[in-house]
């Protein structure tokens, strides 16, 4: 008999609610670190020819009453200074930004225009909306998929994993304060997309190992048995997804940073939330359902 | 031993690694480039009812082509101009040399006035044929207009009346010039004075030629990545594609040899059907949708694994090599199916809410995951099998078991 999972299955949730305690919390008071794609505004990427420090920045940003934008810059090791700066202020004006890109060529000298973005109010809510709107009808889309070829109990399960590692992903981003933009929530729909995909291999052997059970054999062992049939697919399959954003991570562009790291933690815990909770739910609900079921009987006899 | 399979087989796989060897890369750079890719500017301009004029459907349909207008004449390979919505136009300019320039013009309403010395609107926009700009000797920037036929006779009423006074001309009732009329112009031509430099007067001589647009026009958003940034975005996106397609390459030949192998050939096979119908369907590959390739590789290796360790379970059942790999396959494929096409759910809610470079990830998200049922399941089964009935290789340890 392999080490058993299923039985474990309290240790399973606890773990997975101490990753997710942090982050909501984190959420509920720092709240998310919004691009200017969701609180609209402005974003300046800049490549000066001199490196420049963010109090100079600031120093220029005063004269414009913009000294409370964030200013990033990129660093590499202990310096202060850097050549790439991102500034993020509220929207400007088309003549509003001329005048402050004029002021810092002026003042800290010439630079290069990396990214100039200017996204208005109403699309960032607009875009809030959509996200939000785009998760839920992906879920219920599921939903009724998976119940049909399965049945709802797995449904929900799996809708229930996969809504664990949204909010993973969400805390980790929050506790870090990373900035969240419009190709964040693609890398959410996509985290659900694997993670279903990685849930519903486990429920499909569950469903192929119903088909020979017997109630003698307890449904909590034919658990245990199909989560580990699946075990060295689930963790290669893991494996290559990781190799592949890994690279993206570690090798692609500045741009695509945030979107890389938020699809590597969103697919280790979509690793995870299929192998230790989907499926434990799933049987923690069967099993409260088949009880009440004989409680039933046994009153009405 | 059959000899005429294990031909049959080493001649597709060396078809394919040829054909990739020498056309995915020119393929790859074939498709068009998103902004990200190549630097450029993308606008989104939301129209808004004025006193005079609702928006509606005609009003937007005069503003998209006025937009195209002014844009054909910035010069630029393929532009584009799209309506969103019932007030939205999304107007993508890559390459733009001055990027802030080309957003004023496009928000400007442009409306020409020429005013009488009281005030009176005499003649507009609507009258003009043409629009030049040009440096005359003492090297003014002038621009040069040209009256149509019923203009020409209200510009040479409007002077006659006004000899020794002043006329305006306004743009955006903004006064551009207001010179002294000396005699009558009857000739239907004239000339606007006061322009800073030439690019200046090109500039308006462009927004008189291709008119005033009907409503209000706000940019509400604009999006300009500089070329250096898109050249280094694409570099490194590059880079990241070959690691990662490396890694996975050799992950799948130490885990299944053989087996493997030929999932690595059907997998290059994958890369290069789905590089060639991001390029019939005319998509555009934007970074995201870069990242939608790398995962949906890693998606296509998933139904190979998903095969073959269900092979390795009926071989080590005591089936024989091909019957293993049948079942393999067969049993492999409910479960690739499902697992699948929830996958693609979410590609879908993506691809229909979604906009710009969120919808180009979808696509070829959702085009992986349709490619990869066909390379990974089919294609790999087609050629193993062949491999397997030529019965060169019969230790099932070879194929991964």
């Amino acid at each position: 008999m392999k080490f058993d999972i299923v039985h474990k299955r309290k240790w399973w949730f606890l773990l997975s609610a101490l990753f997710l305690i942090p982050g909501l919390i984190s959420m509920a008071i720092q709240g998310f670190n919004l691009g200017i794609d969701f609180t609209g505004g402005t974003l300046l990427d800049l490549k000066f020819a001199q490196p420049v420090a963010v109090g100079e920045i600031r120093e220029v940003l005063k004269d414009y009453q913009l000294e409370g934008s964030t200013i990033q810059l990129s660093l590499t090791g202990q310096e202060t200074k850097a050549n790439n700066v991102f500034i993020r202020t509220h929207v400007l004006s088309e003549e509003e930004r001329r005048n402050v890109l004029g002021g810092l060529e002026t003042k800290l000298g010439a630079f290069e225009v990396l990214r100039v973005e200017k996204v208005g109010a109403v699309i960032g809510s607009e875009l809030t909306l959509n996200a939000i709107l785009a998760l839920i009808i992906s879920w219920v889309l599921m939903i009724v998929y998976i119940s049909y070829r399965f049945e709802y109990r797995f449904a929900f399960a799996g809708i229930a994993a996969l809504v664990h590692d949204i909010f993973i992903v969400l805390g980790v981003f929050s506790i870090l304060q990373k900035e969240i933009d419009a190709t964040f929530v693609a890398a959410l729909l996509t985290i659900v997309g694997y993670s279903i995909n990685d849930t519903i291999v486990i429920f499909d052997r569950i469903r192929e190992n119903l088909k020979t059970y017997r109630k003698s054999d307890g449904l909590a062992e034919l658990v245990n048995r199909s989560i580990w049939q699946t075990m060295t697919r689930s963790i290669y399959t893991v494996l290559t997804v990781i190799f592949a954003t890994a690279a993206l991570y570690i090798f692609g562009g500045e741009t695509t940073k945030n979107f890389s790291l938020a699809l590597l933690i969103g697919f280790a815990s979509g690793a995870y939330s299929s192998i230790f909770n989907a499926s434990q739910i799933w049987v923690t609900w069967r099993e409260y359902d088949e009880k009440r079921r004989t409680e039933k009987r046994i009153k009405g006899e | 031993m059959r000899w005429e399979n294990f031909t049959k087989f080493l001649v597709i796989v060396v078809a394919i690694l040829a054909v990739a060897g020498f056309y995915m890369k020119p393929l790859a750079l074939s498709i068009k480039q998103g902004l990200d890719l190549q630097g450029g500017t993308h606008v989104v301009l939301e129209a808004s009812d004025t006193v005079d004029t609702k928006v509606d459907d005609d009003a937007m349909k005069r503003v998209v082509s006025i937009l195209e207008r002014r844009i054909n004449e910035l010069g630029l390979t393929e532009p584009i101009v799209q309506r969103q919505g019932d007030r939205r136009v999304i107007v993508e300019l890559p390459g733009v040399k001055d990027p802030e320039k080309a957003i004023e013009m496009l928000g400007r309403t442009a409306l020409m006035e020429f005013q009488d010395e009281s005030g009176n609107v005499v003649l507009t926009g609507k009258d003009l044929k043409d629009a030049r700009a040009q440096i005359d000797q003492g090297g003014q920037k002038l621009v040069s207009i040209e009256f149509t036929s019923e203009g020409t006779q209200k510009f040479a009423d409007l002077t006659a009346r006004s000899v020794g006074k002043h006329i305006a001309i306004l743009l955006d009732k903004q006064v551009l010039t207001n010179p002294v009329v000396n005699e009558p112009i009857p000739g239907g031509k004239a000339v606007i004075s006061g322009n800073r430099s030439i690019e200046e007067a090109e500039r308006l001589a462009i927004l008189l030629r291709s008119g005033a647009l009907p409503v209000k026009v706000d940019v509400l958003e604009t999006r300009t990545v500089g070329p250096s940034l898109g050249e280094d975005s694409k570099e490194k996106s590059m880079q990241a594609f070959v690691i990662g397609i490396a890694a996975i390459v050799i992950f799948m030949l130490l885990f299944y040899r053989i087996s493997g192998f030929i999932a690595n050939i059907t997998l290059i096979l994958f890369v290069l059907l789905l590089l060639f119908s991001l390029k019939m369907l005319n998509a555009t590959l934007t970074l995201p949708g870069i990242a939608g390739i790398i995962l949906s590789m890693g998606m296509a290796v998933d139904a190979n694994v998903l095969i073959f360790e269900r092979f390795k379970e009926e071989y080590r059942n005591g089936k024989t090599l091909r019957a293993a790999m049948d079942a393999g396959f067969s049993r492999a494929f409910a479960t690739i199916w499902d697992s699948n096409i929830t996958t693609l759910i979410a590609a879908a809610v993506l691809f229909f809410l979604g906009t710009g470079t969120v919808k180009g990830f979808a696509v070829t998200l959702a085009l992986g995951i349709v490619l990869s049922m066909f390379t990974a399941i089919t294609v790999t089964r087609y050629v193993l099998k062949m491999l397997i009935h030529s019965n060169i290789i019969k230790n099932g340890k070879l194929y991964g078991a």
